[in-house]
């Protein structure tokens, strides 16, 4: 009866959800009448009959479905549907790793060939969740080993992942093909070989931003020898050393290889020979974009560009790690058609990108460091009339340091990228101006992340809080699903969230708001709202409770240093038997007096998980 | 400014104790004179620590001497720590990357290798190789070479040109030096600096 609440509840992004109500399934009228219209002919052949074909039918039609959202609503039609929808599910999509067990999962969803699983909540990146907080995979892998022999394909993100699984999962997949790591972490070099050795028809194995321990294991060497099925293979996180020449040799085998990003470990000489021997690469990572430190080494150099040149068919590029920008040039064969170009690792200045970002007409997705200063914003704003997606990072991390980039630039931005839907934006100073000019220029926007990094900081022209700017987001962007906001914010931010954020799934506060009433606006004005991530703001008990009618509705609510007690948030657990309400202190302090340090709640169908460590407490 | 008052900053304040505690310590914190930098929270031993950055400050803030800087908060701004720690190890690396270079002498049967930034001159670094293939080097003169030795210190510079060690200044040497190549005597009469 609950079953399906599990899928409806892990769903997210796009459609309207219906809220989880107690589904009882109406028995299933079509069914009877079939089975009553009668005719000559056995009883029990004239009630089978119409029904297998029934079911046939389905099941032929179901397979066409592929998005979530549709299958969650096909799947509460009728016990008959829910049946067949189960059977039909290909890819079992579940965002929250703790909100159905693995047993649970495997036990509806019995064909399943692709899993993707999320973990731990994203406030985790930033040190904010003390190590070993659980989201373990093991438990998951040793379940579908069992119930999913044919599985082809995982993906992961913020997931606890050891070698030990990365063996399983290698071993109890004959036909793995997909392997995609985000934010991973709990495995090194020793888990890789053990995986690409077993894994014999592995098609992709990209490794995103996790972290992996050097144990000083050639895992590349490991890859079995005779043509390699590779179409990805993503590694520029991993942090050790590779075989180059076991590399090369791997490439040189992979005709299918499409997509290769390289860590810093490869120099450009290395890249050179990589590309000559894969100019049918669509997506490159370049590695360190330097040349080896061999000193001395003035040996010819190779013609780069001419090795770019012959890659045709190139159109997102990364990488530069430890980029040397005399070396820049060698990409101007490529600029014309790429869509994506990653610079966030490249400390380069506005002068050294507009050779380039002056050839990129077709840009699309833009990520750099906020070296390139105005200017360069300026010169992105000129040439990418396409951009759909910005995302601009801070060299020096720090709240009191310098800003390169400022109002100046998000207004460029907005004035020639109008098209523009996602931006993620670091800077030092903003004035609501400008964020109230790209609310109007660019209606298209999805996301918008703007992060002062200074706390508290209002308007650096008028002094004032941001309010208005981020008050002119919710307004004017229609599509607006995801927000980020910083600076100087009072309620009144909030108040203009609650009231136009309707579409609002994602939102990020912090050091944020003035009372309760900041909290209660959006969690009674955002009928969308599903995950929610809120840290050193003045919100408590009362702005807890007003979203009681809500929390079912959501993925996760986060509250860190805020003004929670523990009687606040065990009232919430009460009343909300379906939600699991942790409370996190940090690993090395102890409990003082009633205030939470963290709050983590979100629905499940499991009740509290067994794998708690000892500085969670569930209440 | 009159906003402040409502806004009720203090509730948003760093403070080292839960929101809405009052620490001896946290107030001392919150002073713009005793605030200190938190050790690099990206630093990886100390990354995954909650708080223990916070606690440590505040313990050491008497100590403080420095210029006052704002106390940096765990997690902000929010950039994951692999994306702070390749930016910042870049910076580091810069500063400390060695100049490694290999040195033969004529008769040893294999090779060594220096990091020539760890010394500051000339004298230095041939007391160094002077230790390391146990032999004297005889005296510099800019005119007649080194005198008094059957070895003579060599390199071989950018251009691929062999030369004498000592005959430009040290900055310039380190570098343009890409091996070094002690010299048996009788093979390095005539070898001066190249004008």
């Amino acid at each position: 009866m609950r079953h399906n609440e599990a899928e409806q509840m892990s769903e997210d992004d796009g459609r309207q959800q219906s809220p989880p109500s107690d589904l009882e399934f109406t028995s299933n009228k079509a069914r009877n009448c079939i089975a009553t219209g009668s005719g000559s002919g056995h009883p029990e052949l004239q009630s089978q009959y119409p029904d297998q074909v029934l079911e046939n039918v389905l099941e032929n039609v179901l397979h066409f479905l592929i998005s979530r959202q549709d299958r969650n609503a096909a799947s509460l039609v009728c016990k008959a549907w829910y049946r067949v929808e189960a059977l039909t599910r290909s890819e079992l999509f579940i965002g929250n790793c703790y909100s159905v067990a693995p047993g649970r999962a495997t036990a509806r969803f019995t064909r399943v060939r692709a899993l993707h699983l999320k973990g731990k909540p994203r406030f985790a990146d930033f040190n904010l969740m003390p190590l070993n907080w659980g989201a373990h995979f093991n438990p998951w892998v040793l379940a579908m080993a069992k119930a999913y022999p044919w599985l082809e394909k995982v993906y992961l993100k913020r997931m606890f992942v050891t070698d030990y699984d990365l063996g399983t999962l290698a071993e109890s997949f004959s036909g793995f093909k997909e392997l995609v790591l985000v934010c991973c972490d709990g495995f090194g070099t020793s888990g890789l070989s053990i995986f690409v050795t077993k894994c014999r028809q592995l098609r992709v194995l990209d490794l995103i931003e996790s972290e992996v321990t050097d144990d000083e294991t050639d895992w590349i060497s490991s890859f079995p020898d005779g043509e390699s099925h590779l179409e990805s293979l993503i590694f520029d996180c991993v942090e050790c050393p590779i075989n180059f020449d076991a590399l090369e040799r791997l490439v040189a085998r992979s005709p299918s290889l499409k997509k290769l990003r390289l860590n810093r470990y490869v120099s450009i000489g290395q890249l050179y020979r990589l590309l000559t021997r894969a100019p049918q690469l669509t997506h490159l990572g370049t590695g360190s974009f330097s040349p080896s430190e061999v000193a001395g080494q003035a040996d010819q150099e190779p013609d780069y560009a001419t090795a770019f040149a012959a890659c045709r068919s190139l159109v997102c590029l990364s990488g530069f790690r430890e980029i040397i920008p005399d070396y820049l040039h060698a990409i101007y064969p490529v600029c014309a058609n790429l869509t994506s170009l990653n610079f966030s690792y490249a400390n380069i200045t506005a002068e050294q990108l507009k050779p380039i970002i002056s050839n990129c007409p077709k840009l699309q997705v833009f990520w750099v460091l906020d070296s390139i200063c105005d200017e360069g914003l300026q010169a992105v704003a000129a040439t990418c009339k396409e951009l759909r997606e910005l995302r601009v990072f801070p060299v020096d991390a720090r709240e009191d340091s310098d800003g390169p980039v400022s109002e100046v630039g998000l207004q460029a931005i907005s004035e020639g990228c109008r098209k523009l839907q996602s931006i993620l934006y670091f800077c030092q100073r903003m004035t609501n101006a400008a964020v109230v000019a790209m609310s109007e220029n660019c209606p298209d926007l999805v996301v918008f992340r703007l992060c002062i990094m200074g706390r508290h900081r209002p308007d650096s022209v008028t002094g004032e809080p941001m309010d208005d700017g981020f008050g002119a987001i919710v307004m004017n962007c229609k599509k607006l699903t995801r927000l980020a906001v910083s600076g100087l914010l009072t309620d009144k931010a909030f108040d203009y969230i609650g009231k136009y954020g309707k579409l609002v799934r994602t939102l990020s506060v912090a050091f944020a708001g003035n009372s309760d009433m900041g909290l209660k606006y959006v969690l009674e004005g955002c009928p969308q709202l599903q995950k929610l991530e809120i840290r050193d703001s003045p919100f408590g008990d009362a702005a807890l409770r007003s979203g009681l009618h809500h929390y079912y509705n959501m993925r996760f609510l986060w509250m860190s240093s805020c003004k929670l007690t523990h009687q606040g948030c065990r009232e919430i657990a009460r009343a909300m038997p379906r939600l699991v309400v942790e409370v996190i202190r940090s690993a090395d302090e102890e409990e003082m007096d009633d205030l939470v340090q963290t709050l983590y709640m979100y629905r499940s169908l499991e009740g509290p998980r067994l794998d708690a460590p000892k500085f969670v407490t569930i209440l | 400014m009159a906003f402040e008052q409502d806004l009720n900053l203090e509730a948003t304040e760093l403070r080292l104790g839960l929101p809405g505690t009052s620490d001896q310590s946290a107030e001392k914190l919150a002073s713009p004179s005793n605030k200190r930098a938190l050790p690099d929270v990206n630093e990886e031993s100390m990354s995954r620590d909650h708080n223990s950055n916070v606690a440590a400050a505040a313990k050491n803030c008497d100590q403080e001497t420095a210029p006052p800087t704002k106390a940096q908060v765990v997690g902000w701004p929010p950039i994951r720590s692999y994306r702070k720690n390749c930016l910042q190890s870049k910076k580091t690396e810069a500063e400390t990357a060695g100049i490694y270079v290999k040195v033969s002498m004529d008769g040893a049967p294999y090779l060594r290798k220096i990091d020539l930034k760890v010394y500051k001159r000339y004298p230095e670094l041939l007391k160094a190789l002077e230790d390391m293939f146990k032999f004297k080097v005889g005296e510099y003169s800019e005119r007649e070479g080194y005198n008094g030795s059957e070895f003579v210190p060599t390199y071989e510079d950018k251009d691929g040109d062999w030369m004498l060690v000592g005959d430009v200044p040290w900055e310039m040497f380190i570098n343009s030096c890409k091996r070094l190549r002690i010299m048996k005597g009788s093979e390095a009469r005539g070898l001066g600096c190249v004008v």
